[in-house]
């Protein structure tokens, strides 16, 4: 039998608390999670720095992965036998979902942000370079690492296929909110997914729903838009993400400067310089990463010391809203005032706004901006959700963007309560 | 404090409006491809290379009164102009930017049709693969848009034009 046809003697099942149960039986797919890449998604977080806000939120890359797979694998067996779905792409969808997001790295929003990385092209990297999933998919067919880069890299030629992993409603969203919300533990971010499942149809390049599953999409849209507000643009962790931020940009600073480190950041040089190898990129996880904070708490930088101190001992900054234009003067007026405090600005003195945090808010847009939700009406025709659903309308324009100023209060505090300087910081930020 | 904001603020400034939410995100594409130093990520999309980070900057500053935007109702769908403000200008005054002049790009690109900068910007995405297969490429994503092989030769014409200017 072709290896891409082996099934498992009997079905694996993983215990999951959100799926219940992720189904295994294809030989490539029970492959794929043994290789090491895939291993070493469990020893990176799937939210970040989140868990300094809820602590319940240490969930890996690899739970998340695993139910992808899980979601894609039960929309497949509701398109079997329905026009337009060709069974013969089955193992291709399976394989895509379970690997997109192989290539994130430890706090990888900041990492990429500091370091100009793309974990996007890591995961094509992992794909198709030497590696043990690349063998896996190999043993498939030669092409195969390509497909499932393609599908990935939303470059596939059947756009259907690409829209089940990446879409306004795909299984990625699907699984992480859901997933979120119960490792968070907050109550919004639930929807009747088995409803939006069963209302699902394959069309010729994307899938559409039922407009009679209408409203458990606007339950789904209304879970997006909770969950960013509530979780994942929570300025809490957005604090500590200013402060991962700031610790990345300070260790290059320092290299660049060349400043000596008491412990050779040996797994950091290559991100430092800028051109990470695969090999190098794997192996720093979220433990080494915490591994050099910790040791670069005793380190003669103060700026390093302090903001490592900050993140590993959750001393974060504080925040105020802010706005760029009416408080331009402020701004640059503090900027000096910390400067003359002894607080390096460029460290202590942060700006932090919503689009820092890319995440998608769904928005039907403008003809040939990006593909909208179309909901499939009973004559065959196609409509765009929000023209449809008056919740969704109204959460569609709504002012969705804020600046923070993000500030080490601790510090300013301590100073003497004679200094001019801490009296007009303090008046100009809290009035 | 917000540089990304004023680059995009500097592009602004260049051109008296620019029409099409879709022409705005193909545009600053085309601009990064010509190394203007633009940060906003991109990835590949149903219609071509978009950035989410691009619309959420775009909307920010709308939100901060730096750029106005102008809903339009066409047949079947909205259409979206923006232009910057004098808040924007006195804004921009606070930066001083080392980004070349980018009239002439701008003015190059808005003479072109939305469907056309999605062709430039589809096969500067892919341009790292050998020239025939870029458009075989643009072919079997593209499908849909019916490009043809002038559409091509047109593309890369356009693509050495736009990189020769300075």
């Amino acid at each position: 039998m072709a290896y891409r046809d082996e099934k498992l003697s009997e079905e694996k099942v993983f215990k999951d608390p959100v799926h219940r149960y992720v189904h295994v039986r294809e030989r490539v797919i029970w492959d794929l999670i043994g290789t090491s890449e895939f291993q070493r998604l469990r020893r990176v977080k799937q939210l970040g720095t989140s868990y300094l806000t809820f602590h319940g939120a240490e969930h890996s890359r690899f739970n998340h992965s695993l139910g992808v797979y899980e979601i894609v694998r039960r929309i497949i067996e509701n398109f079997k036998d329905r026009p337009h779905w060709n069974q013969e792409e089955r193992l291709l969808c399976l394989c895509a979902a379970l690997l997109h997001d192989l290539g994130h790295g430890p706090f990888s929003h900041s990492f990429e942000k500091v370091y100009k990385l793309d974990h996007e092209e890591f995961t094509q990297a992992i794909l198709l370079g030497d590696t043990e999933v690349n063998q896996v998919l190999r043993r498939v067919e030669k092409g195969f690492p390509k497909k499932v880069a393609d599908v990935i890299n939303k470059t596939y030629e059947n756009k259907l296929v690409v829209s089940l992993i990446s879409s306004q409603i795909d299984a990625d969203r699907m699984d992480y909110l859901q997933r979120d919300a119960y490792f968070t533990g907050v109550s919004y971010g639930h929807f009747d997914m088995e409803r939006i499942l069963r209302v699902m149809r394959p069309m010729e390049d994307q899938v559409v729903v039922k407009e009679s599953g209408m409203h458990a999409v606007e339950d789904y849209i209304m879970s997006r838009y909770q969950m960013y507000w509530q979780v994942y643009f929570h300025p809490v962790t957005r604090s500590a993400e200013v402060i991962l931020t700031k610790i990345l940009h300070r260790a290059k600073e320092l290299y660049d400067d060349g400043y000596t480190f008491k412990l050779e950041p040996v797994h950091f040089l290559s991100f430092f310089e800028g051109k990470p190898s695969l090999k190098e990129y794997l192996a720093l996880d979220e433990a080494v990463v915490l591994y050099y904070f910790q040791m670069w708490m005793e380190e003669e930088d103060d700026v390093l010391s302090d903001l490592c101190q900050r993140f590993v001992n959750r001393r974060l900054f504080k925040y105020i809203e802010f706005n760029p234009n009416a408080q331009m003067n402020e701004w640059m007026e503090l900027y000096k005032l910390f400067t003359k405090a002894g607080l390096n600005p460029d460290y202590y003195l942060v700006v932090d706004s919503s689009s820092d945090l890319p995440y998608d808010f769904y928005r039907p847009g403008e003809e040939g901006e990006r593909l909208p939700i179309h909901l499939l009406q009973p004559s065959g025709e196609l409509k765009e959700l929000s023209r449809l659903s008056d919740i969704v309308e109204s959460i569609s324009g709504k002012k969705r963007t804020d600046h923070k100023l993000y500030i080490p209060l601790d510090r300013l505090e301590e100073m003497s309560n004679r200094s001019k300087t801490k009296k007009r910081i303090m008046e100009i930020l809290f009035g | 404090m917000l540089e990304n904001h004023a680059k995009l603020m500097q592009f602004f400034s260049s051109t008296e409006e620019i029409v099409g939410r879709k022409k705005l995100q193909k545009m600053i594409y085309i601009l990064k491809k010509c190394e203007i130093p633009f940060e906003e990520r991109y990835q590949f999309h149903f219609y071509g290379p978009y950035s989410e980070e691009l619309t959420l900057r775009v909307e920010e500053m709308c939100n901060l009164g730096f750029v106005t935007e102008t809903r339009e109702e066409k047949k079947n769908y909205y259409q979206y102009r923006y232009q910057l403000t004098d808040s924007g200008r006195d804004f921009l005054k606070h930066y001083e930017m080392d980004l070349p002049p980018l009239n002439q790009h701008i003015d190059l690109m808005n003479e072109r049709s939305s469907r056309f900068l999605e062709l430039v910007s589809t096969m500067l995405f892919f341009e790292d693969l050998p020239k025939e297969e870029v458009a075989e490429k643009v072919f079997t994503v593209k499908s849909a848009q019916n490009y043809s092989d002038e559409d091509i030769e047109e593309g890369w014409t356009f693509i050495e034009t736009i990189r020769g200017m300075h």
